[in-house]
């Protein structure tokens, strides 16, 4: 009896190391592929998934295979943090923000571009031609760790109809107080019509986003140069009085949950009149199933006391240190962020979907300029004036425009997003916003102090 | 002693539906229990209709255009399209969604066949010959479900890293095994404590070993139990999302995680979403089906109870 259990058992066993061992063999080791294929983590946006479609073009140029693993952007964030952090080498190229990059690279998890030899050897890549605040934002210690496939900056779209017919003559370089006036002027201009969308959705890259900005331009910050919190001095708070109010008397409706998506909805639906957002919307604006195409001027970041407000944001591309397929991985990145490809793009799928705000020659480019006629321009000077080394009146801590460029800050700017959020909706004061703010900022800025 | 089990079963059963008409306090066939049946019947359709809603949704939305099934309020008349499930097959990107769907297929299946390999022998030991203390044991079996998934992620992971299983077939299908287990060896107890003993008397009178009663007493009269629970653990492993979005990237991949590949932060992407999660779900539904008339014997059997 005992016997033929212990048989059975090994009997089972057996099967589990047989059904195992095979299925190891035909799957692969971590960071998988052949020795002339390379694997890609690339966050689910429209441009990214173009390049899956077009990818076939690289592979026969190099015979160099690349597998993609694409995910919504919080997995992919996680996916890369976790692969970088632990360096396991599943993925050689991923695709990072301007947010991550100079912080994985002092991590050293990056490969910086400087010491891989094809990048050296690269001679049609042209560095020159990435926007300069581009490269700078994706540097660190003066060495470069992304190329950006595509960028973006902020500016302020309105309805040229609606403003003209309420008298309302809009600047190319507004100030925050003339926006204000206008939108309590066209508010209500039309049936369910508000003045402005402004976002009012918690977190570090939902409301913050534009918050901060508006911090910047009144002359407040996060932190001074040596980490003190300045989340309760009188230019923040002065910003989030603005902000805040301005939401609640001429904002959207609903404006708490209010998104990018949201806001970008309602200037679609004549909802509201004026809306503070990314460059990157207007390809919507002007896509032509858009009800408002060609009804929506645009111009530069409202500012207060600086020239220029616009934030900085790109998708970019950068290389695992533990990858040792760096120069395949660079050949992957000098097509997908070069010139050649933005033609190949615009050609087959139509100049308005390539991947833009990354090259200053693409804004040269008669046949995007055809495409991207009324918001090219505004574009190209807010990327141009964007300086995420210096957004504000006073020298910072660390880059960053629309953040705080340190890992504390999305947990610090998703926090304190939510409080804004409250104020918006009115079950919170801007006082006590700023008090849980300042704390949370003080016990970030304290880790900094002491190194 | 044995034949006694036999006849309680029904006998339970039936007492049980006489405890329930006395409360009724009616007699069979008068016009409150045909109100009664009729009430009764419209609530189980209700239920049903409710619990269905969500899925109808789903593979309606799978068939509107992008802006039909954003739409707010919902448009339900929208005109029909396949577009998402032209995407899903790979028309926007190229991405196929075949090696993720054969990766699903091979993790819950060869999984599943180890758990039933290692539940069947496990719950023989614990309900036919209950080894010493077996309650203790099952406990045990139990505990290991006790500690949430996410709490062990970490850990997982970094094995992972150290002996290279980033990334295999192999390493997610011994977790499903892991995962499912305890819930398969709970199952087919409660299945083989229903088997009357006297059956397994009269095997081993007859002279067959343990392997001989598995195979030709154990097999054939668990069987609607054994497919029951092979059904769940399919289940669960076709559907598991967490470990498999964590330890696998590009070879390993399996069909949830490919499904939230489509879901984006710039533009629309329900209908898409839909489309893939109803592909995805056929299997199940297919496996369901075909193992029905096992199902609703193997359920009724013990597990639910």
């Amino acid at each position: 009896m005992r016997r033929t259990s212990l048989a059975l058992a090994a009997g089972c066993a057996a099967a589990l190391a047989l059904t195992t061992s095979a299925c190891g063999a035909g799957g692969g080791g971590g960071g998988g592929g052949g020795s002339d294929s390379i694997n890609v983590l690339m966050v689910n946006n429209p441009q990214m998934l173009a390049l899956q479609k077009h990818v076939g073009e690289f592979e026969k140029k190099t015979g160099i295979k690349v597998h993609f693993t694409v995910k919504p952007e919080n997995d992919m964030r996680n996916q890369a943090a976790q692969d970088f952090q632990n360096q396991s080498g599943q993925f050689d190229v991923a695709t990072l923000s301007n947010f991550e990059i100079p912080i994985y690279a002092k991590k050293g998890w990056l490969w910086s571009l400087d010491d891989i030899d094809a990048y050296k050897k690269d001679t049609s890549f042209d560095q020159s031609d990435i926007f300069p605040s581009m490269t700078k934002a994706l540097s660190s210690d003066d060495k470069l760790y992304g190329e950006p496939f595509y960028g973006e900056s902020s500016f302020l779209m309105y309805r040229k109809d609606v403003l003209a017919k309420a008298g309302v003559t809009m600047p190319e370089h507004p100030t925050w107080d003339q926006v204000a006036a206008a939108a309590a002027k066209v508010d209500g201009a039309e049936k369910g019509m508000k003045g402005i969308c402004l976002r009012g959705l918690a977190g570090w890259g939902e409301n913050v986003a534009p918050f901060t900005t508006v911090v910047n331009t009144f002359g407040g910050t996060w932190f001074d140069k040596d980490w003190n919190a300045q989340v309760d001095a009188q230019p923040f708070k002065d910003a989030a009085t603005f902000y805040t109010n301005l939401v609640k008397e001429h904002g959207e409706a609903g404006a708490a949950q209010a998104g990018f998506a949201e806001c970008l909805t309602a200037l679609t639906q004549s909802k509201v009149a004026m809306w503070y957002d990314a460059t990157s919307a207007a390809g919507s604006l002007e896509a032509p199933d858009s009800p408002v195409k060609g009804k929506i001027g645009y111009a530069q970041a409202p500012v207060k006391e600086t020239d220029a407000s616009g934030w900085l944001y790109t998708w970019a591309w950068a290389i695992q240190k533990k990858s040792s397929k760096q120069d395949d991985a660079w050949k992957f990145i000098s097509w997908a962020s070069g010139k050649d490809y933005l033609k190949t793009v615009g050609e087959s799928d139509g100049w308005s979907t390539v991947p833009a705000g990354a090259r200053e020659s693409l804004y040269k480019n008669a046949d995007y300029l055809k495409a991207a006629g009324p918001f090219a321009d505004a574009t190209l000077t807010a990327l141009e004036a964007a300086d995420p080394d210096d957004p504000g009146t006073q020298p910072r801590p660390a880059p960053g425009i629309q953040f705080v460029d340190v890992p504390e800050f999305t947990d610090l700017g998703t926090s304190f997003g939510q409080d804004l959020s409250a104020v918006i909706a009115g079950q919170k004061s801007v006082d006590a916003a700023l008090a849980a703010g300042q704390k949370a900022a003080t016990a970030v800025g304290k880790k900094y102090q002491g190194s | 002693m044995t034949t006694l089990t036999v006849p309680s079963a029904p006998e339970t059963r039936s007492a049980r539906d006489a405890g329930a008409g006395d409360r009724s306090a009616t007699r069979p066939g008068s016009k409150a229990t045909r109100r009664g049946n009729a009430a009764a019947g419209i609530v189980a359709w209700v239920v049903a209709l409710l619990f269905f809603f969500p899925v109808l949704w789903m593979v309606l939305t799978s068939l509107h255009s992008e802006p039909d099934a954003a739409g707010n309020p919902p448009k339900l008349f929208a005109p029909l399209t396949l577009d998402g499930y032209r995407t899903f097959f790979g028309s926007a990107s190229g991405a196929s969604p075949w090696p993720p769907l054969i990766n699903s297929a091979e993790a819950s299946v060869v999984s599943t066949l180890l758990v039933l390999c290692l539940a069947i022998p496990a719950a023989y030991a614990l309900a036919v010959k209950p080894v010493r203390r077996w309650t203790d044991v099952m406990f045990f079996f139990l505990s290991t479900k006790m500690l949430p998934v996410v709490a062990g992620l970490l850990p997982l992971y970094i094995i992972a890293k150290q002996i290279g299983a980033l990334d295999t077939m192999w390493y997610l299908i011994v977790l499903y095994t892991a995962m499912n287990l305890p819930i398969a060896v709970w199952m087919m107890r409660s299945f083989l404590a229903e088997v009357p003993p006297a059956l397994f008397e009269a095997a081993s009178l007859d002279g067959a070993g343990i392997v001989r009663t598995l195979r030709s007493v154990v097999v054939p009269i668990a069987s609607p139990g054994i497919a029951a629970t092979a059904l769940i653990c399919f289940i669960f492993s076709w559907n598991e999302l967490l470990l498999a979005n964590t330890l696998t990237s590009t070879v390993a991949q399996t069909a949830p995680v490919f499904l939230t590949s489509f879901v984006t932060s710039q533009g629309l992407f329900l209908a898409k979403v839909s489309a893939a999660a109803t592909v995805i779900s056929l299997p199940v539904l297919i496996a369901g089906f075909a193992a029905q008339d096992k199902l609703v014997q193997g359920l009724s059997l013990g597990a639910v109870k």
